[in-house]
Formats: structure tokens, C-alpha cells, sequence
């Protein structure tokens, strides 16, 4: 099992681009880009989740299976949400929770 | 066989189970155990997430008179704050790996501190919405989905009205439920600190203290999506 | 060929203690396992009575029996403790527990003390739910259907909502102990391909406990906020959607059926080959197919709610993966078959129960492609051909499986023999009663009664009677296992480390194990499930 231990300045690095992309995704909220406010808003959030769990969690530095136990809950929530949608999207627009 | 003899001087450490052949097998199990849990709770959360996945898909536009009534500055304040808890957490668990204890009693106290911080704001928040739904009288500004909401104050009647409803019920909901997971983690955080500062880690075995480093950046995980998803609808 | 007189051994794992705190305060994974057999055999008798109720009120048509409301307490009475306090955790908390170390050549768990932490949680999930039960009761169904369940039951929907959280908790740990046990305890060469195909079961089904569970479980505290909150979910007057509850509890309950009957997968796959004297067919195939069933188990919960109000077009891309979940079942089903073939077949209990458990399954299974079917869906749904479905498979799949593993593995757990007469009696006795209790529920459901119905029309009376009168028999049937095997506790003769010359690393040990399993941790050098060629004679003992 490796002992690896990450350097502070990498910790002090990922928090100031957690901070940055904060910052970011607050400046783009406070304009109107249409749907692309949403794309940015995932697009942001994901991004510093991945590097949370990249450095702050050490999976960069972790065993594979690490990495298929992120992957599989990340998954089976995409599943859950991808197989909600087929029906939602599916019913009549505009959309009511009531299909016809 | 090779790997119980490599390990043979390891059996006296007290902090090895008697059912582990060796503290790196007793470290593994326990980072996985940690992950299962993470996962799990990722689902738990994830059950939430697709529920609000599905609403703000039908009511757009409740959702987004609903986020426009939260603070986003408030919110980006909270961010801030539990993204600097992530950091400092993790400045614990660099403390604990080279061996400098009294870093990792201050890093975490430091983390503790700044969740309380969090908590502390999160209280004023809530208290702006639920203060209105309390006692007799008009209950203007309530936010507290139910009989008492308060509507008007949104500017919203008719269908939207009860559709906004559901925004606010699942921002309790998700931020009741991260607020509550922040609140289960500070008393352990408070344990590890004080094992921190009795001397029982060491380069060697600082396990407890990875663990719940593991827990408090996914805590903070949470909110990374919630902030935006909560606070930052449509444009302002 | 004379058997010695066997004896116990001098010292093992029951011998350590037999006051409360020496179990109450335990981490051997062992007694642990026993407590949970004594909590959900308990809670199996509250499920027997509550169906007892059930039966009773449909001897006759008119449901004079009892009034609707307690009809509806009593079959969501037996739903509620059979699926989530005695099936979900049966094989796994009690027969996994104690053996899945042993098979492994593992001293513990990986975490013991949290495994110890999941019986209390289970505990407290049942008391709570079943104060719930027995103070006012809970009349919605297992199901607690939206927005029945939120807004108009006048029963303890909040509290049972929270009792079966809790115990969700429970179902959790002891997957998260599994996973991480069998990936990380495993004996110096024992890889993933010579593992038992029991572990290889429990592995899928603590995958689907730790993915799923909590999906219905912050599902049941929505409903619980909802009912003590007035939050507003599943309000239709708010625009809340109560098929969205019903998405989000199936995504869990359907996996949650493979939670049931994988474990019990797993059973089968022990015993036939043991019991066949040959090598199992197809290992890897059955290996990897309870992974495939844990995997698309998740893809197909929909196919419950076709009828619910959800978009035809969402139904068919779940009808067609229902359809996809058949096939992994169906190669173990082959597999286990192919394993008879040109086997020396013993005819005792465990192998009794195995062909009860093909025979049935195989029946349940099949009447499930019948309901993934979307067209005939609509004419069998909330039928009584749904109730037989399940219950061949719950009942003739999945306890079958459980009872033949407890006997299969009773020498090992408690080191003495119970009495085989009784044992093939009271399997006859179990065949007969289910076969006679479900069947005519077959032809109910296709001929249209409905189920969770307290009265029904006059002609179906005969085939209702037919059924109770064969769950008393089963009733019967699950008595005589309970009252010989506590008897053979005090009076069965020493059974030995191995009464069945069966493989694996359990049965290396001796009868009962000792505390810490094994004295040195073995190391594997043979593949598993390596009996003699066919026409051997074996050596008993």
C-alpha cells in the first residue's frame, strides 16, 4: 500500500483553483448565456468535485479499486437519474408530471 | 507466507487488530471500508439529486424564483468557507503522514471551526424562513412548505405557487441533510483530534485520521453541487 | 464402512462465554451470525402470523373475517417484516456472516465491531417497526405508495417509515463488511477464480445492498417529511408526482429482490455440487453471472409500475431489459443442471431442497417473462398471479435455499447432526404445503382477482380455500425443521468436521469452529469444488 504523501503546495494549489472556479461559476450565474448557464454551472461543479477526489482524497495516488468504487456509485447515479428522465421527457410538452 | 514475515515485527503494534496479518492490510480494509461508505452515501444523496433533477426539469421556472429568494452571497461565502474546511483538513492529514501532531490538533480544530462557521450561517438562513411560519398571525414571508407557505411573498400564485413548494422542500431537504451529515462529523473530528493529541498517530498509522478526511471532502462534495444548483438558477 | 463415535471438540467458539454480555458484547462474526438466526427466525414467525391472518380472511368470499382496514394491516403487516426483516438480511446476516470468513480462511470479518453495530441497528429497526405495527398498524401496502401513504393513511406510516430506515442501515454494513472482507482477507492463494461460488454470491448482493438501500432509504424519510412536515415530494396539489416515489422506491426493491434470491444462488451452488460428488459446471459462468444480475438488476425496475401512469415509451425500454435480466438466471439454472448430470446424486435433506429450489424457481422465473411482457402486464398486474410470481420465487427460490443451507451447514455451525428422517419429512411436508398455497394463486390472478382485495367473488372461492388449506401444511412444515434442529442442539450426535465430504475451507476446520477460525491461515493451492471423478465412492466423515 503506498504511503505516498502529497506535497502541502499541491493542497494549497487545489484550494486557490477551487476558490478561482467558485468565483467563476458565480460571475457566469450573474449573467445570461440561456442554457449554457446550466452546461457551465455542472461543468464547474464537476470539475471541482473531480479535484477534491483527486488530491484532497488522494485517489490520484490510490489503488484501481479505488477508482472502480468511485466509478460504479457514479454509475448506478447516472443510471437512476438517465432512466428517471426516460419518462419524464417522454410525456407530452409541455411537460406536467401527468402523462396523457 | 513471504508477507507475514515481512510483517512479522508489526504483530506488537497496538493498533493492529488481531484478525489483520499486518497493518498495511488493516490500513487497506479500512480505506475501502471508508469508500464503500462514500458510495453509498453518494446514493443516498443521489436519490435527492435525481428528485430535484426531475422537478426542475417540469418547473423551471418555480426553480428559479425559488433560487432568486436565496442569498448567492451568503451562499458563496458558505462555499468559501467549507472549501477553506477542505483545505484544512486536508493540511491534517499531511500533518498526521510526517508525524507533527500538534499541526494535525490545530488543522483539525481549524476544520471544526470553520464548519461551525458554516453551520452558524446556515441557522441565520434557515431562521429567515422558518422565523415567519412560527405563531399566530399573518406568517408573511414564510418559506416552510405546507399550509403556511407564503406564496405571495415570491411573487408567485396558482400552479407555481404549490411548484415552488417543492423547490423549497427540497432545499430543506438537501441542505438539512448535508447540514446533518456536517453535524454528525464534527464530534468524531473532535475525537481524532483529542487521540491526535494524546500521540496515537504516527507516520506509521494515521488511518482514523485519512478516514475522516475521506468523509469531510465528500461532505464538502455535496455542497460543491448544491451551491450552484440551489443558488445560482437561471441568472440573476 | 464404520463410522468412530465422534465427539465435540474441547474447546470452540460457543464455549467462550455463555452470559449475556458475552454475546451482546461480541465481535466474533460467528455468534453474530447466531443472533441474527434467533432475530429473524422471530421475526419469521410474526411474518407466518400475519399471512395466517391473511389466509384466514380468504376462506371466504365476503371478507367476514375481518374488517378491510385490518385486512389491509394484516397483508402489509406480513410484507412489510418478510421482505425487509426476515428476507433481505436471512442468508446474508445469518449463514454469510458465519461462513463467509471460514470459506475465505479469514479470523474475522473486516470489521468486526461494525458487524456486531448492524445486529443492534437491526434490532432497533424492528422494534420501532414493529411498535408501528402492533400500536394502530400500517395499512399501505409494503409498497407505502404515494400519496396514499403521505397524505390520506390515518396508520403509523412515519414511524414504520423510520423503523425500516433504520433498518436499511443494517442491510448496508453488512454489505460494506462483505465487499470489503472478500477483497482484501482473502488466504494466500485463494484468488478471485477459486473462491466459493457462495462468496462469489454474497459479493453481488453486498453490491446491490450498498448501491441501493439508500435510495429507498432517503426515499422512506421523504415520505416520513412529508407526513410530518407537509413537504410537498409527492403532493399532487403541489405538483409533486407520486410515480415519481414509485421510481424511487423500485429502483431499490426491485434489486433488493436479487438481494433475496442471489444468497440463496449461492446456497445451491454449494450443495449440488457437493451433493453430486462432481466438480460444478460452468463455475465461472455462474461466478460471473451473479455479477451480471446484480448489474442489470438495476436497469429494470420500472417493469413494477406499467400501469402506474408512467409514458409508454418508458415502459418498453424497460420491458426490454426485464427481458435481458432472464438470461444470467437462466445459466446458473443450466449450469446447476449439467452439474446433476452423470453426478453420484445423494438424496439428502440439503440436495432435497436444491431440487425443490430449481423446480420453483424455475416456475417463479418463467411467470416473470410473462409479466415483463407490457401487454399481458396490464391484464396480470395487482393480480394474484403477480403474488404467486413473487412467492414462488421468494418462497419456493429463495427459503428453500435458506433452509437447505442451514441444514447443509448445521454440523459445522453447532458441530452436531440433526435428524435426516425428519429433515426429508418436513421437506415433503414444505414442498407439498407451498405447491398447494401457490399454484391456485396462479389461476386466481389469470382468471382476475385482485389482489389486496378482502372480498372477491363467490367462484374463486374454491381455489382460495384450496390455498390456505395448503399454508397450513407449510405452516406445519416450517414448524418441524424449527423444533428438530433446536432439538439436535442438546441431543444430536457430534457430527465432526466433515459429515459431508464436502470442499471448502469451512470444512477444514473443526465442528464447531474455534473462535479465531483457523489456528494458521491456510494457503490454497486447489481449485475449488475438486471432488472425485464420477462413480467414486466417497468416505463419509
Amino acid at each position: 500500500m503506498s504511503h505516498h504523501v502529497v506535497s502541502w503546495k499541491v493542497y494549497l494549489g487545489v484550494f486557490l483553483a477551487l476558490v478561482a472556479l467558485t468565483v467563476i461559476t458565480v460571475w457566469v450565474a450573474g449573467h445570461d448565456f440561456g442554457e449554457f448557464n446550466l452546461v457551465v454551472a455542472l461543468g464547474v461543479a464537476i470539475t471541482k468535485a473531480t479535484l477534491v477526489v483527486l488530491y484532497f482524497m488522494h485517489a490520484r495516488y490510490s489503488e484501481r479499486l479505488t477508482h472502480v468504487v468511485i466509478a460504479s456509485s457514479l454509475v448506478f447515479f447516472a443510471i437512476l437519474v438517465f432512466l428517471l428522465l426516460t419518462d419524464y421527457v417522454s410525456r407530452p410538452w409541455p411537460l406536467s408530471p401527468v402523462a396523457s | 507466507m513471504a508477507e507475514l514475515a515481512a510483517h512479522a515485527g508489526e504483530a506488537h503494534h497496538p493498533a493492529l487488530q488481531h484478525h489483520f496479518v499486518s497493518l498495511d492490510q488493516q490500513r487497506a480494509a479500512s480505506t475501502l471500508g471508508m469508500w464503500v461508505f462514500i458510495a453509498q452515501e453518494i446514493l443516498f444523496f443521489g436519490g435527492l439529486f435525481g428528485a430535484y433533477t426531475v422537478y426542475r426539469t417540469l418547473y423551471p421556472d418555480a426553480f428559479s424564483a425559488g433560487s432568486h429568494h436565496l442569498s448567492w452571497k451568503i451562499g458563496f461565502f458558505n462555499t468559501l468557507v467549507l472549501i477553506g474546511s477542505s483545505l484544512t483538513m486536508a493540511m491534517g492529514v499531511y500533518s498526521a503522514a510526517i508525524g507533527k501532531s500538534k499541526a494535525v490538533v490545530g488543522f483539525i480544530l481549524a476544520t471544526i471551526l470553520l464548519g461551525g462557521v458554516f453551520l452558524g450561517v446556515k441557522y441565520f438562513e434557515y431562521g429567515e424562513k422558518i422565523r415567519p411560519c412560527l405563531g399566530d398571525g399573518p406568517h408573511t414571508g414564510c418559506l416552510v412548505p405546507g399550509a403556511r407557505f407564503d406564496a405571495a411573498s415570491l411573487h408567485l400564485s396558482g400552479a407555481e405557487a404549490g411548484h415552488v413548494q417543492i423547490y423549497f422542500s427540497l432545499y430543506f431537504a438537501m441542505t438539512g441533510l448535508h447540514a446533518l451529515h456536517m453535524i454528525i462529523g464534527a464530534p468524531i473530528l473532535l475525537t481524532i483530534a483529542y487521540f491526535a493529541w494524546r500521540g496515537r498517530y504516527s507516520p506509521e498509522y494515521h488511518t482514523p485520521v485519512e478516514l475522516v478526511g475521506l468523509y469531510w471532502h465528500f461532505v464538502d462534495i455535496v455542497w460543491i453541487f448544491l451551491f450552484p444548483l440551489l443558488y445560482l438558477i437561471g441568472h440573476h | 464402512m464404520t463410522s468412530d463415535r465422534k465427539t465435540l471438540p474441547a474447546d470452540h467458539y460457543l464455549k467462550h462465554g455463555w452470559d449475556l454480555k458475552s454475546w451482546l458484547l461480541t465481535t466474533d462474526h460467528k455468534r453474530i451470525g447466531l443472533m441474527y438466526l434467533v432475530s429473524i427466525t422471530l421475526m419469521f414467525a410474526i411474518g407466518s402470523l400475519y399471512a395466517g391472518l391473511v389466509r384466514w380472511n380468504l376462506l371466504v368470499p365476503d371478507g367476514s373475517h375481518m374488517s378491510a382496514e385490518a385486512y389491509n394491516k394484516a397483508f402489509t403487516g406480513h410484507g412489510v417484516v418478510m421482505v425487509f426483516f426476515f428476507l433481505i438480511p436471512s442468508i446474508p446476516a445469518t449463514l454469510g456472516n458465519f461462513l463467509i470468513p471460514l470459506m475465505i480462511g479469514a479470523k474475522d470479518l473486516a470489521f468486526p465491531r461494525i458487524n456486531l453495530l448492524s445486529w443492534y441497528i437491526y434490532i432497533v429497526g424492528a422494534a420501532l417497526t414493529m411498535w408501528a405495527l402492533l400500536t394502530g398498524g400500517l395499512d399501505t401496502g409494503w409498497t407505502f405508495y404515494t400519496p396514499y401513504s403521505t397524505a390520506f393513511a390515518e396508520s403509523n406510516v412515519a414511524v414504520a417509515a423510520v423503523g425500516i430506515f433504520i433498518a436499511g442501515f443494517s442491510s448496508i454494513l453488512t454489505g460494506l463488511n462483505f465487499i470489503v472482507t472478500i477483497h482484501k482477507m482473502r488466504a494466500p492463494g485463494l484468488t478471485w477464480f477459486r473462491m466459493p461460488l457462495f462468496v462469489w454470491a454474497h459479493y453481488a448482493t453486498s453490491i446491490i445492498q450498498v448501491l441501493g438501500t439508500p435510495v429507498v432509504a432517503i426515499t422512506i424519510l421523504l415520505v416520513a417529511l412529508e407526513r410530518l412536515f407537509h413537504f410537498g415530494f409527492f403532493d399532487p396539489n403541489r405538483g409533486g408526482d407520486p410515480i415519481l416515489f414509485q421510481h424511487l422506491f423500485w429502483f431499490y426493491s426491485h434489486p433488493a429482490v436479487y438481494i433475496m434470491i442471489l444468497p440463496s444462488m449461492g446456497v445451491i451452488s454449494e450443495i449440488v455440487t457437493c451433493f453430486s460428488r462432481k466438480r460444478i459446471f460452468g463455475y465461472s459462468f455462474i461466478a460471473m453471472s451473479s455479477l451480471a444480475i446484480a448489474a442489470i438488476g438495476f436497469l429494470v425496475w420500472a417493469h413494477h409500475m406499467f400501469v402506474s401512469g408512467m409514458t409508454v415509451y418508458s415502459a418498453m425500454v424497460f420491458s426490454a431489459l426485464t427481458y435481458l435480466v432472464a438470461v444470467p438466471s437462466a445459466i446458473k439454472t443450466f449450469n446447476w443442471t449439467a452439474t446433476l448430470f452423470r453426478g453420484s446424486v445423494q438424496w439428502d435433506t440439503p440436495m432435497i431442497y436444491v431440487f425443490c429450489f430449481i423446480g420453483l424457481f424455475l416456475i417463479g422465473g418463467l411467470t416473470g417473462l410473462f409479466l415483463g411482457n407490457l401487454g399481458l402486464d396490464v391484464h396480470l398486474t395487482d393480480t394474484y398471479f403477480i403474488v404467486a410470481h413473487f412467492h414462488y420465487i421468494m418462497v419456493g427460490g429463495a427459503i428453500m435455499g435458506y433452509l437447505g443451507g442451514l441444514h447443509f451447514w448445521w454440523p459445522k455451525i453447532t458441530g452436531r447432526n440433526y435428524n435426516e428422517s425428519w429433515g426429508k419429512i418436513s421437506s415433503l411436508l414444505v414442498f407439498v404445503g407451498f405447491n398447494l398455497t401457490f399454484f391456485p394463486q396462479f389461476v386466481l390472478g389469470y382468471l382476475g382477482m385482485p389482489r389486496r382485495y378482502h372480498a372477491y367473488p363467490e367462484e374463486f372461492q374454491i381455489l382460495n380455500v384450496l390455498s390456505t388449506a395448503g399454508a397450513t401444511i407449510l405452516g406445519f412444515g416450517y414448524i418441524f425443521p424449527f423444533s428438530y434442529l433446536t432439538h439436535s442442539l442438546f441431543r444430536g450426535e457430534p457430527a465432526g468436521p466433515n459429515p459431508w465430504g464436502a470442499k471448502g475451507l469451512e470444512w477444514t476446520t473443526q465442528s464447531p469452529p474455534t473462535t479465531h477460525n483457523f489456528d494458521e491461515v491456510p494457503v490454497v493451492t486447489e481449485e475449488p469444488y475438486h471432488y472425485a471423478a464420477e462413480g467414486e465412492e466417497h468416505a463419509r466423515g
